[in-house]
């Protein structure tokens, strides 16, 4: 158990020096069978952990460099370099369009759905009647699986039936909008779908963050003479600063998440390819071309790396002051 | 001005109106918002009769709860709420001991091992799935697993490999909000139990648990919510569809039995009922869980 010995003294200096007296004397209280607890408590999660989502993210990376379909053993012939990468960024077809409809969903979560989130939370921070109605009928399409939000919005968008076309009036066979359908609308609508559940999400989060802001720095500012407006822009947002990162990094997270809805509406198919759904639908086809798919799941992995990183060093700012 | 003296209101009459104006605008945007749900309530209760002869998008002659009843009997439901409970209760209950366990000892642990453990579970928790799930599928057809929790001998296609993947997933989350929650907890409570000659694991038991209850609390309704909506795990680690969970099954039945918005507008409320009302009753827990990850530490 040298994880619980004190910070190494090849640190002479560091900041933690001061502490390692009391670390020790705090060790030293720990009896063998202490210390046997705290191995357990600690190498059971962290076992499972490394096991199945560490390896298997490594795997990944070493797959995606070979040609294997799982069904034969592993071996060094079924090595072919950088040829998966070649293929998924030169003759794939499905590949660029799956990239943009992903940036697609970002886009409109980052310029749409975020900040009408942001807004409604904004709206609802303050003393008045019925806020917590207002919050739960914004709240309630969160706490539903994306497969029922599926279904609920398959309603809305159906061709004939639907409710949407009915209030438009275009049900006819000549005029209908195939909104699911048609491959150049059905990401959009599927994005307005989930940004139903994804405001709601959002609102949550900077609510809570409003509620935490300094009432003081408020009513300073409007002492001051400050708008509504200025304030929110001038002091409360700047001092919501952790939070907008937390914003951030969970609306590009799910963006890059998407899959669910696609999935459930074709599958993932016909305009609506996201990273996720060929992912999925290249390695458990009959096909199952593993190290094709695990090549797509290398590129989803380095694109998600960049806000796992943006939240991690958050954390590690929190962590050490 | 003093913070003690409070100025009449100059401007009442134009907050007051500002007020109707917001209540105005509110109500407004809460409409649309919760219309696809009445929506979907609506066509659920019109027979199919009613709706095949005039659309959907027409006047009710008739409403009435047959749709539901069909959709509980016919598909047999209560077969997958009881898949459901089988993998998410216990699945909430070992995330919430081992991640508990975990935050626990890594207060005790040295802070720079704690901060690398920290990252280690926190970037698992937010990668997304499909990043790992051919070498995971292939792990879980050659795991071996003695008989009674495994009725083919492995993990794939079982009810305790789609608890374990929860474990592992959603340990990453409450970690990260339990230890934060820890931090927060006077660190003289523990070390007056280390004086006293407690143990850590009677430490952990009947100073550390007690006083997180409020964040096991939060914990427990957001996880039992995330479980239930879980579709990619079981669709992914399940093939035979008596063994899914209700909300990976709804999408498997949808061909099979609910095979008119009607009925499959009724199903979905069905499967939509135990959140909704999970959530109405623990809101506070609800929201919690959510917020403590994102505004403590």
């Amino acid at each position: 158990m040298t994880d619980f010995a004190p910070a190494s003294p090849a640190s002479p200096g560091g900041a933690g020096a001061n502490h390692v007296p009391a670390r020790r004397s705090r060790l030293s209280l720990l009896s063998r069978r202490d210390k046997i607890v705290l191995g357990l408590m600690i190498g059971v999660p962290t076992f499972l952990d490394v096991v199945f989502i560490w390896l298997p993210t490594l795997a990944s990376i070493g797959l995606s460099l070979t040609n294997w379909n799982g069904a034969t053993a592993l071996t060094a012939k079924n090595f072919v370099g950088l040829k998966n990468y070649q293929f998924l960024f030169t003759a794939y077809t499905p590949f660029w369009p799956a990239v943009a409809h992903n940036l697609i969903w970002l886009l409109f979560f980052v310029c749409v759905a975020t900040p009408l989130g942001i807004f409604f939370a904004v709206l609802l921070d303050r003393e008045l009647r019925g806020s917590v109605i207002y919050q739960n009928v914004f709240y309630l399409p969160v706490v539903l699986s994306l497969v029922i939000v599926g279904f609920i919005w398959e309603l809305q968008y159906a061709p004939t039936d639907g409710f949407i076309n009915g209030i438009l009036g275009r049900t006819g066979q000549s005029d209908l909008i195939d909104w699911l359908g048609n491959p150049g609308i059905n990401i959009w609508a599927v994005v307005v779908a989930a940004s139903w559940r994804h405001v709601g999400y959002i609102m949550v989060l900077y609510l809570a963050g409003l509620k935490s802001v300094d009432p003081g720095l408020r009513e300073a500012a409007a002492i001051d003479g400050a708008g509504e407006r200025q304030i929110f822009f001038r002091v409360v947002f700047p001092v919501m600063a952790p939070i907008n990162v937390i914003i951030v990094v969970v609306t590009v997270i799910e963006s890059l998440r998407a899959f669910d809805l696609a999935f459930i509406i074709n599958q993932g198919t016909n305009g609506l390819e996201l990273l996720s759904t060929l992912i999925t639908n290249n390695s458990l086809s009959e096909a199952s071309l593993i190290g094709f798919g695990s090549a797509i799941a290398v590129v989803l992995l380095t694109i998600s790396l960049v806000p796992i990183v943006i939240f991690l060093t958050r954390v590690m700012r929190d962590q050490t002051t | 001005m003093t913070a003690t003296t409070t100025a009449p209101p100059p401007r009442r009459r134009r907050v007051k109106r500002s007020r109707v104006a917001l209540h105005a605008f509110l109500i407004t945007v809460c409409s649309i918002w919760i219309f696809p749900l009445l929506w979907a309530v609506y066509i659920s209760l019109r027979p199919l009769g009613d709706t095949a002869q005039h659309g959907d998008f027409s006047l009710p002659s008739t409403l009435n709860f047959q749709n539901f009843i069909d959709a509980w009997t016919q598909a047999n439901l209560p077969y997958y709420y009881l898949n459901t409970l089988i993998v998410a209760v216990p699945a909430v209950a070992i995330t919430l001991l081992l991640s508990s366990m975990l935050a626990f000892a890594l207060t005790r642990a040295a802070s720079r091992f704690n901060l690398f453990m920290l990252l280690l579970f926190t970037a698992g928790n937010l990668l997304p799935p499909q990043v790992i799930i051919v070498p995971l599928y292939t792990l879980y057809l050659h795991i071996p697993i003695p008989h009674p929790l495994s009725d083919n001998g492995i993990l794939y296609d079982q009810y305790i490999g789609i608890i374990l993947i929860h474990v592992v997933f959603q340990t990453g989350f409450c970690v990260f909000v339990l230890s934060n929650y820890m931090r927060t907890l006077p660190r003289e409570l523990t070390e007056a139990a280390i004086v006293d000659g407690a143990g850590i694991a009677t430490i952990y038991r009947s100073v550390i648990l007690p006083l997180c209850r409020p964040a096991l609390a939060a914990l427990a309704t957001l996880e039992f919510t995330f479980i239930y909506n879980d579709f990619f795990w079981a669709l992914l680690l399940i093939e035979t569809g008596s063994k899914r969970p209700i909300t990976s099954a709804l999408n498997n039945l949808q061909g099979q039995f609910f095979t008119n918005n009607n009925l499959l507008a009724a199903a979905s409320l069905l499967v939509a009922i135990p959140t909704v009302i999970v959530y109405l009753i623990f809101r506070r827990q609800f929201v919690r869980g959510l917020t403590l990850g994102a505004t403590k530490g």
